[in-house]
């Protein structure tokens, strides 16, 4: 059915839902690219009055992709959880906004999860600005566990993502141990593979497998190759603690990325059946970013946010550790420059935490985007006061592998420091016992963190 | 050697990452803060520095090749770096130019910027100047605001037979001036990146020039045995640049 709305003397007509949601969104180059952006600031504004007078249920009765061609619109209608809906079912989009700001609490937030669908939270946050988006976000409580536990209030957790060129497993050791020095590491020790092979991704885990029991760290490692390849590398004895894969939001663009639900579940169960988690049994971790369906030309006219919003549908159905946007890595065809970035960023931890996700944002760049370290610290600071479950940590923030600028070990500390943000406890009490509490580390290396422990001499 | 090193510092000869870096409260020291502003600015002066045709054909025409030039459908960096549609389509007037001198049976071999002038500019025509010797002269075109895909229209409208893009690469904090190669058999629109093979990182401290020119002399020979380019083109030469596998990463890393 078509919407319309009157706004400075124009009516505006939107044919569907999906170009309703589309026209709604605040201005980004990807949704400019696929042709499906409002032509004007006057008809985005019409679009987000049509949004905001929507009833919830229409959204849920108008899938933007139909049930029969796509097995992520299936598993967001046949997973819809009727009574969890039932507090908010009677209200519009623009109902729903006034709601989780003024009477939603972190008890019914939690209640609320199984009832919201992605395309409610997309649509909700097209009519919010970025303070709506971090207010709510900050009342979402969202925990899990492995080896240590995140998510907690008052934490923030990093992933030590010591990339290297080539996989030397001796540089990865170094980055990581820089990295633990600066106490970083608790949400994942998590390695980007620069090839994508059993062998070398087998060597990469044994080699953090080892680090990770030399220093008796309670966290969890992980190398992120594609699926297949930790599955095989799981058939051949590996020690594989987290399963990740990137996931997007319509089933054409995971299977440009390689996957079907039912490989995320055979991966799980293969992940669960080795029982390496202490303290709990969330195995998956999953990357997701705005764009990636536009790239793999599998977004179907719909706007970039709601199917990065559909993706973490895909990755609730798996109860993950971890899921992190890659907010801007896609680069400036899809996020043009630092306030999309910022904006996206925000979009995607708010959405990711009302549906019930321990969202994690890499906050970052490219060098051909309008973005710099000074967007990226406006980002991180709305991110932290937002209650983000992890950021990622790189050395000096420059990733040499994957090219492009993410945040470093001392962004995290930063962070941390000016809002009194503490690691995950299980970590924390782990580096009082290394003697790494301390602001101003010497230039030796404590001797339990000793380098020829981990084959650096 | 174990008991030497325990100085944080000494991390820094196991891996080119920014390791020990120092620190300062919670903030980086002023070197190190800057040194990354450095790089970062040299970065972002690749993507926008223009591409000087008439240095780059003066220098091909030293190394007794001549050339000519061409546009993409984009007339500026700000639609270049938006648009990457236009950014591989060629400009209607230039596409029947080239159709009226074509060049069939040849490999043509297209210099475009990409999303770094600086390595165009720096290393594509000492890179086709080693090549003469094994290959023989072949058509070279110019072009500004390309991507990899604007081979295609080329080398469709000349008729070639193969297609080889030499074309600045998306530059990293310490690599503002990697240079790739993608070569392409029977180029047409609609080509993918399944169908081409990739040389990357050419540059001195990457994969210096003579190595690339050996590397592309084998798959050019190769390609013209088999008759194809693509994954079907793959063997004892490594041919995936570092970083291919990061393509699993939601978003491919070469912007193509």
């Amino acid at each position: 059915m078509a919407y319309r709305h009157t706004v400075n003397g124009t009516t505006y007509v939107f044919p569907d839902m999906r170009t309703l949601l589309a026209r709604a969104t605040p201005p980004r180059s990807g949704d400019s690219l696929a042709g499906v952006a409002a032509a004007s600031a006057s008809e985005r504004v019409a679009a987000q009055l049509a949004l905001a007078d929507l009833p919830l249920t229409a959204i849920l009765n108008q899938p933007v992709i139909p049930y029969e061609q796509d097995d992520v619109t299936r598993l967001i209608l046949d997973s819809h959880d009727h009574a969890a809906f039932a507090p908010v079912a009677h209200l519009t989009v623009g109902g729903l906004r006034d709601w989780l700001l003024a009477e939603a609490d972190g008890a019914a937030l939690a209640v609320l999860r199984p009832g919201i669908t992605p395309e409610m939270a997309a649509a909700v946050s097209k009519i919010m600005r970025l303070q709506d988006l971090v207010a709510v976000a900050a009342k979402c409580r969202v925990t899990t566990a492995f080896r240590d536990t995140l998510g907690l209030p008052g934490r923030m957790a990093v992933r030590l993502q010591p990339n290297h060129p080539v996989d030397d497993p001796r540089g990865v050791a170094a980055s990581t141990l820089d990295g633990l020095l600066l106490g970083a590491g608790d949400a994942v020790i998590g390695v980007n593979p620069a090839t994508d092979s059993i062998e070398g991704t087998t060597t990469l885990l044994r080699m953090l497998d080892e680090l990770r029991a030399r220093y008796d760290i309670p966290t969890q490692t992980c190398v992120l190759a594609h699926v297949t390849t930790s599955l095989r590398c799981m058939e051949r004895g590996a020690p594989v603690d987290l399963v990740f894969q990137s996931i997007g939001g319509t089933e054409a663009v995971n299977r440009s990325f390689g996957v079907t639900l039912p490989l995320l579940a055979e991966a799980r169960q293969a992940a669960l059946a080795l029982k390496r988690g202490t303290v709990g049994d969330n195995v998956m971790y999953f990357e997701t970013g705005q764009g990636s369906a536009l790239s793999a030309d599998a977004h179907h006219g719909v706007d970039q946010q709601t199917i990065e919003a559909r993706a973490y549908a895909v990755a609730r159905a798996f109860a993950p550790l971890l899921v992190n946007t890659v907010v801007g890595f896609i680069g400036p065809e899809y996020l043009y420059d630092g306030k999309q970035i910022i904006r996206a960023g925000l979009e995607d931890h708010f959405c990711g935490k009302l549906l019930g996700l321990p969202m994690g944002v890499d906050v970052c760049y490219t060098n051909h985007a309008e973005a710099d370290q000074d967007d990226m610290d406006a980002l991180l600071t709305l991110l932290g006061v937002a209650g983000v479950t992890y950021i990622m940590g790189v050395p000096g923030a420059d990733d040499v592998m994957l090219s492009y600028q993410s945040t470093s070990f001392h962004d995290a500390l930063y962070v941390r420091g000016v809002l009194g943000l503490r690691p995950a406890p299980e970590f924390e009490a782990w580096m009082e016992r290394m003697g790494l509490h301390g602001t101003a580390p010497p230039e030796r290396i404590p001797a339990r963190l000793s380098p020829a422990l981990v084959g650096l001499d | 050697m174990a008991e030497t090193l325990a100085l944080w510092r000494d991390l820094r000869r196991f891996t080119p990452a920014r390791v020990a870096l120092g620190r300062v409260g919670n903030g980086q020291p002023t070197a190190a803060h800057l040194a990354f502003q450095a790089a970062h600015a040299a970065a972002r002066d690749a993507v926008h520095a223009e591409l000087d045709l008439d240095a780059l054909a003066e220098a091909l025409a030293e190394a007794g090749l001549p050339s000519r030039c061409v546009r993409s459908a984009c007339p500026d960096r700000h639609t270049y770096l938006l648009r990457p549609d236009l950014g591989r389509r060629l400009h209607d007037a230039d596409r029947a130019a080239l159709a009226a001198q074509p060049a069939p049976g040849t490999i043509a071999f297209v210099v475009c910027d990409g999303l770094s002038a600086t390595a165009a500019q720096r290393h594509a025509a000492p890179l086709l100047a080693r090549l003469l010797p094994a290959l023989g002269p072949g058509p070279v075109v110019l072009a500004r605001q390309g991507r990899v895909a604007l081979g295609d229209d080329i080398g469709e409208a000349m008729g070639a037979e193969a297609v080889a893009v030499l074309i600045g690469e998306r530059p990293g904090l310490s690599t503002p001036d990697s240079l790739g190669v993608y070569l392409t058999w029977q180029p047409r629109r609609g080509r993918s990146d399944a169908e081409r093979n990739c040389i990357s990182n050419i540059r001195p401290e990457g994969l210096p020039i003579a190595n690339a020119a050996a590397k592309l002399t084998w798959l050019i020979r190769e390609m013209r045995r088999l008759r194809l380019t693509g994954v079907a083109l793959k063997d004892e030469q490594p041919m995936l640049p570092p970083g291919a596998a990061a393509q699993d990463r939601s978003i491919s890393v070469v912007s193509t």
